[in-house]
């Protein structure tokens, strides 16, 4: 599905990522973690096109997709959401998800003057939907800026989703969550594997990333140093040395 | 009587001229083009008119079509920079067609009299409703038809989708690119619409005066044209609207016996309004109060 290739970025003197190479196969949910600044969002913005790599591939689907911008990204079926929430604030949730529907069959199945201008019954179907998953459907009408924090998420989430993706990248979706919401959080996540989206899931909450993922790979400054499932990363001392260790002494 | 209804003309033209900034300010972007997009308006039209016997619709909207063309031409590069930079730019462009309208000379004798452009001395005798009759009322009549129509094209432009994708590029380009919109396409075709509309404007204000020099498409103009949207605020086309009436019915017509001190006072209300109300005086929570004062109920629904 995704394939990274000695994927790298430097940003001056400062190799943020270094060879970067991971395999991500359809239907997976895919865990990446590591220490504060250890390159897991640079690798979210570099799959995304916000940074043109400074070394390396990124194929998507059989396609090079290296340093396409983000629009072209999206349209191939690549959707995310951010670290720290980027809502359009003072649209409202329905309008933070109708400009968001820019998917390809979006775009195919509507000719532009509709789809600019017009507001069919299946695109406010689609949408409805959408905001019943997320229970924000009595919301609707709101200023996504006067959103509870947690409502804030779960439409960063549906707007991800409203653009039909194959592949979704969640930057640390479940950064200021309280443990009920990361459960809720990771359920709303398999039933979106279920619904045959492929999940790049980069995170600092271990519960998280220990209950949902099938694989995952850590990071630390800039570098893999351990790929496989949950229980085999725990196990790894290198992992245990680089990242659990120094956290489990810190806390 | 012929006082007020020249009035209501220069509003309803200023009135354009800010709308056209308005609708390129959803997006984020800050132009002074806006006068260059006026005056090519205001010449195309005019040498129509005068030089070639054209009607008046036809010249309205061939000078607003080519003031468009000219905003998505110089939208591709201009777009590629922000904030100041495109203040700067945009600057540039407008002294450009000044510049150019500055050196154009081309005339010709229609009916025994010689007219169109005259490089320093202006371009006079833009007499399309004198000759055919019009009386002031009339003309002012014919424009407020035309800024109505326009405003009530962006109200419901506000109300699409392609409104909500204009603020959502205003709000947030990292997070518009992402969910899939093209930056440089919607920027250019806001661009390319504040031309037109501009276009319009300067078309109908050389009819208005019957004459137009490069003087007339000064910087102090372009300000003007953004500080109407900034003051009004961009909840909606009437806080735009509101803000014209004010500055040009109040401040500039209000005020005349304070000569150019008003100019003074005019910096001053910008920098105010900077200041205590950044969104403008009709911001989100007054647009709220009137709709609910004006049309009741005042329910969002904008998408039912």
């Amino acid at each position: 599905m995704l394939n990274l290739e000695g994927l790298s970025k430097h940003f001056g003197g400062v190799k943020a990522l270094d060879q970067l190479d991971i395999k991500i196969e359809k239907g997976e949910i895919f865990g990446l973690i590591g220490p504060n600044g250890s390159g897991k969002s640079t690798t979210v913005n570099l799959i995304c096109g916000v940074y043109p790599a400074t070394r390396g591939r990124i194929i998507f689907q059989n396609e090079e997709t290296t340093n396409k911008p983000p629009h072209q990204q999206l349209r191939r079926g690549i959707a995310r959401t951010f670290q720290n929430i980027r809502l359009f604030e003072n649209l409202t949730v329905w309008q933070n998800l109708w400009v968001a529907q820019n998917s390809k069959e979006d775009v195919a199945k509507q000719n532009p003057m509709a789809r600019w201008f017009g507001s069919s019954a299946a695109v406010r179907e689609e949408i409805e939907k959408i905001l019943e998953f997320s229970q924000l459907a009595e919301k609707s009408n709101e200023p996504a800026g006067s959103l509870a924090f947690g409502e804030q998420r779960r439409l960063e989430l549906a707007r991800a989703v409203v653009a039909k993706p194959k592949l979704l990248l969640l930057d640390e979706p479940a950064a200021g969550m309280n443990l009920e919401e990361v459960e809720e959080l990771g359920e709303r996540i398999r039933n979106l594997r279920d619904s045959g989206i492929t999940i790049l899931l980069v995170e600092h909450v271990m519960e998280l990333v220990m209950e949902v993922t099938d694989r995952m790979a850590v990071l630390n400054f800039g570098q893999k140093i351990a790929e496989g499932t949950p229980t085999e990363i725990q196990n790894d001392p290198k992992v245990q040395e680089a990242y659990l260790g120094t956290s489990s002494e810190t806390t | 009587m012929d006082y007020y209804f020249g009035l209501s003309q220069t509003i309803g033209i200023h009135t354009l001229l800010g709308l056209s900034a308005y609708i390129l300010m959803l997006t984020g972007q800050l132009s002074l083009a806006q006068v260059g997009f006026f005056a090519i308006g205001a010449y195309t039209s005019g040498i129509l008119t005068t030089m070639f016997g054209y009607h008046i619709m036809p010249a309205l909207l061939i000078g607003s079509l080519v003031a468009g063309f000219f905003a998505f031409l110089i939208g591709f590069p201009a777009l590629r920079v922000k904030g100041l930079m495109l203040v700067v730019a945009t600057i540039a462009f407008s002294q450009f067609v000044s510049l150019f309208f500055f050196n154009l000379d081309w005339r010709k004798t229609v009916n025994g009299v010689e007219v169109g452009p005259d490089s320093t001395q202006g371009f006079r005798e833009i007499r399309y409703y004198a000759a055919n009759g019009w009386d002031s009322g009339e003309v002012a009549l014919f424009v407020w038809v035309i800024v109505v129509l326009v405003m009530a094209a962006l109200w419901w432009l506000d109300r699409s989708r392609a409104g909500a994708v204009l603020r959502a590029v205003g709000e947030d380009e990292l997070a518009a690119q992402s969910v899939g919109l093209n930056l440089t396409a919607v920027k250019v075709i806001a661009m390319t619409a504040g031309g037109v509309i501009a276009g319009l404007g300067g078309s109908l204000y050389a009819h208005s005066t019957t004459y137009v020099d490069h003087l007339t498409f000064s910087i102090l103009l372009a300000t003007f044209a953004i500080a109407y949207p900034i003051l009004g605020g961009l909840s909606g086309v009437f806080g735009t609207l509101v803000a014209v009436i004010f500055i040009q019915g109040i401040l500039v017509e209000g005020l005349r016996f304070l000569g150019d001190w008003r100019n003074l006072l005019f910096g001053l209300l910008i920098v105010l309004v900077m200041n205590l109300k950044p969104e403008g005086i009709i911001d989100a929570r007054v647009a709220q109060l009137l709709k609910r004062t004006f049309l009741g109920g005042g329910k969002g629904g904008k998408h039912a």
